[in-house]
């Protein structure tokens, strides 16, 4: 992939990076045209009409209107052909298919945290299965960062406050670079890592290797049980606080009549900031773990309430999970 | 040249002389030199910045700073640049000087307003130097939120202050345009008969009045989150760290075509001139001024395709972002047709008006990778999107910038400038500029994130060859500091019209008198009449 010894791009490791390489080329080939197309005419233009005695003057030519339709409607057309291409890959880009495994990142000054479902947790190192899709939930703990893999072509911002999501399928076994793209402060250069992408067998191994404090769900389940939680949320459905059983992908009715759909980034919100969306029939009762529980933590409470819907877990292919469809979505 | 040209016996530059004849004077022409003298300053002290940035960069490890000091230099150079030199640079310097010749005016429609947006300039200027030396500022020229609202512990409100308060001056320099162009043309000057510069700073004047307010808005509101704990972007308050963003962007992207329009209409000028032939397209590039002006507004979410907006709107924004493209497309064609049986000759303006065509391409074209989304998603924040940038706000905007000041140095100051250093300079622009930011693209495809301190030992080659084009880019932008003052006093005395170009302002001697016209003109006929007739009436035969 070099030229002269200077790499022009970096290695194609994710199902997403030969379509993206095609569009870019696709894109460098029409813009060299017009580059060249352009300078071409103005030098020889420059050196056919220069200007032989003093007193020379240009032809009077103001204008033709034809040629300045054909010199609008042509890179129009062009233009379009870019934007439906890139709106097509972008589109797959953000939707993750239902059957995807599911991660969690959270971002810090200046460290990437992941948490695997089976309870491995790792900092600025990814271990993923190739050929597998991955999905990734992301949140930041302070500012805003971004989780950037060049050799799979996608990123995606660390929002403090939201859950965002990308997802990528390796298709080449190695480690490949993680970098932070938002500027984070003193050590944004630091925030950096490696996504080491394995064989199923390998990644298999390693998850057994791991997970001391057992699964994501079960670690969320003790902080469910140390937080109290569930003195209100009973599964009974006749706590202060509604059942948690079978709620995930759910639409419910909140107390100001709007409505919400059930996913990450709202059981997220309603522990942090619950008084904002209480579901109707409740009472306002629930603090505010707003600074009380960290994301990581969160991410296992979150994770823990969807093991309650086992109907609808993503791994499940329900995909009742429909947070996917539209994984940008305001939260 | 029958006879040599003397400089007049009054002119602006004569007429009153001390330091309070300076500050106190409404005469548009000494505002513009003060803002010239203000804003090179500022233009080399950006450069500085940019110069301690291209030193760290060209090894792997963050070696020479520290790693704030870095994240310091970076936000400086862009502040700088972006707020105290590009923004002002062509309208407060150029626009300034030659909107009232142009129309055939004494002065703008409020000259007291004019010296005003000066004095706030330089309080702006004011509130950034008391950042500096109180430590500087980290957040980035951006200042995104909630780093800026309580992570940096760096001087960020008198930094935001400074660009409030500068945006005020933006804001009265493009009312007064605005108000100056309506109601103060010549007689017989019609709308159609302006030149495109006019044309040009219009359109801009339209952005600087209408955006400037939002930024303003913005900036205050990081201030009472910052000072007094208002949640507004910081989500543990309650507030929504993208709504900045949002905020931000809608005047920051069209703060972009601030700085680019005025040099588009100084490309026309000078395109003109130098083929001796009116400009091809007259309407289609007036009005493709005007077409970037508002559609300029109508983009700014292509900044935050990876920042959590929805699917949709990305595609809504993406498909926008295409439009901006045409017209810019409409200019580059236009001006090309312009040369085509020309009668064209290459002084130092015009070199510097084809090294405006070849960067403005290339900015314009890799605009495309950021407009379309599956592209974007992977040069988001990477080198691509600085080298892009700096290819329109360096490359365009400043190749402009600088050509008409070498186009209208002789009228600024009634002598001519060394044309074989000027045409080194030129040269030495144009190479440098490419050398330092070409390989950033290549760059940017590989991964390289911006705003980094330290890099894997990759991409050293690259940065290497950026950085030693940085050098010899600065030895092209300082030449011209060199070769400018040696003309104020040796330079050959260049008369009226040296170029033998068609505007009004070539009519009035060099340097202009004071009150621009002795008797006001009255226009009969088209801009940009280049016939034997009106060449020989300028003595040019």
């Amino acid at each position: 992939m070099g030229s002269f010894g200077i790499p022009l791009f970096p290695e194609q490791a994710s199902t997403f990076a030969r379509d993206i390489d095609a569009l870019y080329f696709f894109i460098v080939a029409t813009s060299a045209f017009f580059a060249l197309a352009v300078t071409v005419a103005v030098i020889v233009f420059g050196i056919v009409y220069r200007r032989r005695h003093e007193g020379e003057v240009g032809a009077r030519i103001e204008g033709n209107l034809p040629l300045e339709l054909l010199w609008s409607v042509i890179p129009t057309m062009i233009a379009m052909v870019m934007f439906g291409w890139g709106a097509s890959s972008y589109f797959h880009m953000r939707t993750p298919p239902a059957e995807a495994l599911q991660i969690y990142a959270v971002g810090k000054q200046w460290m990437w945290k992941f948490q695997h479902l089976e309870g491995q947790r790792e900092i600025n190192e990814l271990h993923v299965p190739v050929n597998r899709p991955v999905k990734v939930t992301i949140t930041s703990e302070d500012v805003l960062h971004s989780l950037y893999f060049p050799s799979f072509r996608t990123k995606m911002d660390a929002i403090p406050g939201r859950y965002t999501q990308l997802w990528f399928e390796a298709t080449k076994v190695g480690e490949y670079h993680i970098f932070c793209t938002e500027y984070c402060g003193t050590n944004h250069s630091g925030m950096i890592g490696k996504v080491v992408v394995m064989e199923p067998d390998d990644y298999q191994a390693w998850l057994a290797g791991g997970g001391v404090e057992g699964t994501l769900a079960e670690r969320g389940q003790r902080l469910f049980q140390d937080l109290a939680c569930g003195t209100c949320h009973l599964d009974t459905g006749k706590g202060r606080g509604p059942s948690l059983n079978d709620i995930v992908g759910k639409t419910v009715t909140l107390a100001d009549g709007a409505t919400a759909v059930v996913d990450e980034g709202y059981l997220r919100e309603s522990i942090v900031n619950s008084q904002v969306k209480i579901v109707q029939g409740y009472q306002p009762l629930m603090p505010a773990f707003q600074g009380l529980v960290s994301e990581d933590n969160l991410v296992a409470l979150v994770e823990y309430v969807k093991s309650l819907s086992p109907q609808a877990t993503t791994q499940a292919p329900a995909g009742a999970t429909a947070p996917a469809a539209d994984p940008t979505k305001k939260n | 040249m029958l006879d040599t040209p003397k400089l007049p016996e009054r002119h602006y530059l004569n007429n009153g002389h001390g330091l309070k004849s300076w500050l106190l004077t409404k005469d548009h022409k000494r505002i513009a030199i003060m803002y010239l003298i203000s804003i090179s300053a500022m233009f080399l002290l950006g450069g500085l910045f940019a110069g301690a940035v291209r030193l760290e960069l060209m090894t792997p490890e963050g070696d020479l700073f520290l790693a704030d000091t870095y994240n310091k230099m970076f936000t400086m150079h862009g502040v700088v640049m972006v707020f105290f030199f590009l923004i002002p640079s062509t309208p407060a310097v150029l626009g300034n000087f030659l909107i009232p010749p142009m129309i055939g005016a004494k002065d703008l429609a409020f000259p007291r307003i004019n010296l005003l947006s000066l004095y706030i300039f330089w309080l702006g200027a004011a509130f950034f130097f008391y950042a500096l030396f109180a430590g500087g500022v980290d957040t980035g020229w951006t200042f995104y939120t909630p780093f800026s609202s309580f992570s940096s512990n760096t001087n960020v409100i008198p930094t935001a202050l400074g660009a409030f308060i500068s945006g005020f001056s933006s804001i009265l320099t493009g009312l007064n345009f605005i108000v100056t162009i309506h109601r103060m043309r010549a007689p017989g000057l019609t709308w159609f008969r302006l030149p495109l510069f006019v044309w040009a700073h219009y359109a801009t004047s339209l952005i600087q009045v209408l955006g400037t307010p939002v930024v303003a808005i913005t900036i205050i509101m990081v201030f009472v989150e910052r000072a007094f704990g208002f949640g507004i972007f910081d989500p543990t308050r309650g507030g929504d760290p993208v709504l900045f963003q949002h905020l931000f962007w809608f005047y920051s992207h069209p703060a972009v075509y601030i700085m680019i329009l005025p040099a588009m209409g100084v490309i026309s000028e000078i395109v003109s001139t130098f083929s001796r032939k009116t400009i091809f397209g007259y309407s289609f590039v007036a009005f493709s001024s005007l077409a970037i002006a508002v559609f300029g507004f109508i983009v700014w979410a292509h900044h935050m395709f990876v920042a959590g907006i929805s699917t949709y709107s990305a595609l809504v924004f993406s498909f926008l972002s295409f439009s901006v493209a045409i017209p810019s497309a409409v200019k580059t064609f236009n001006w090309a047709a312009t040369l085509y049986k020309g009668a064209i000759s290459f002084e130092t303006p015009m070199l510097y008006a084809y090294g405006f065509f070849g960067l403005f391409l290339i900015g314009g074209l890799t605009g495309l990778f950021l407009a379309t989304l599956g592209t974007d998603i992977h040069l988001h924040d990477t080198y691509f999107v600085v080298s892009h940038f700096h290819y329109i706000m360096v490359g365009g905007a400043i190749m402009g910038y600088l050509g008409g000041l070498h186009f209208w140095w002789p009228k600024l100051v009634g002598r001519m400038y060394s044309e074989f250093l000027s045409r080194v300079s030129a040269i030495l622009v144009f190479v440098g500029f490419n050398l330092t930011f070409f390989p950033q693209f290549i760059l940017g495809y590989m991964g390289m994130p911006r705003r980094y301190h330290a890099y894997p030992d990759e991409f050293q080659v690259l940065n290497i060859l950026s950085s030693a084009g940085a050098g010899v880019l600065g030895i092209g932008y300082l030449l011209p500091v060199i070769y400018f003052l040696w003309s104020l006093k040796r330079g050959e005395v260049a008369g009226p019209n040296p170029w033998g170009a068609s505007g009004l302002e070539w009519q009035i001697p060099s340097p202009p008198p004071t009150e621009n016209f002795k008797v006001q003109p009255v226009v009969h006929g088209e801009p940009y009449e280049y016939t034997p007739h009106v060449a020989r009436e300028a003595n040019l035969v």
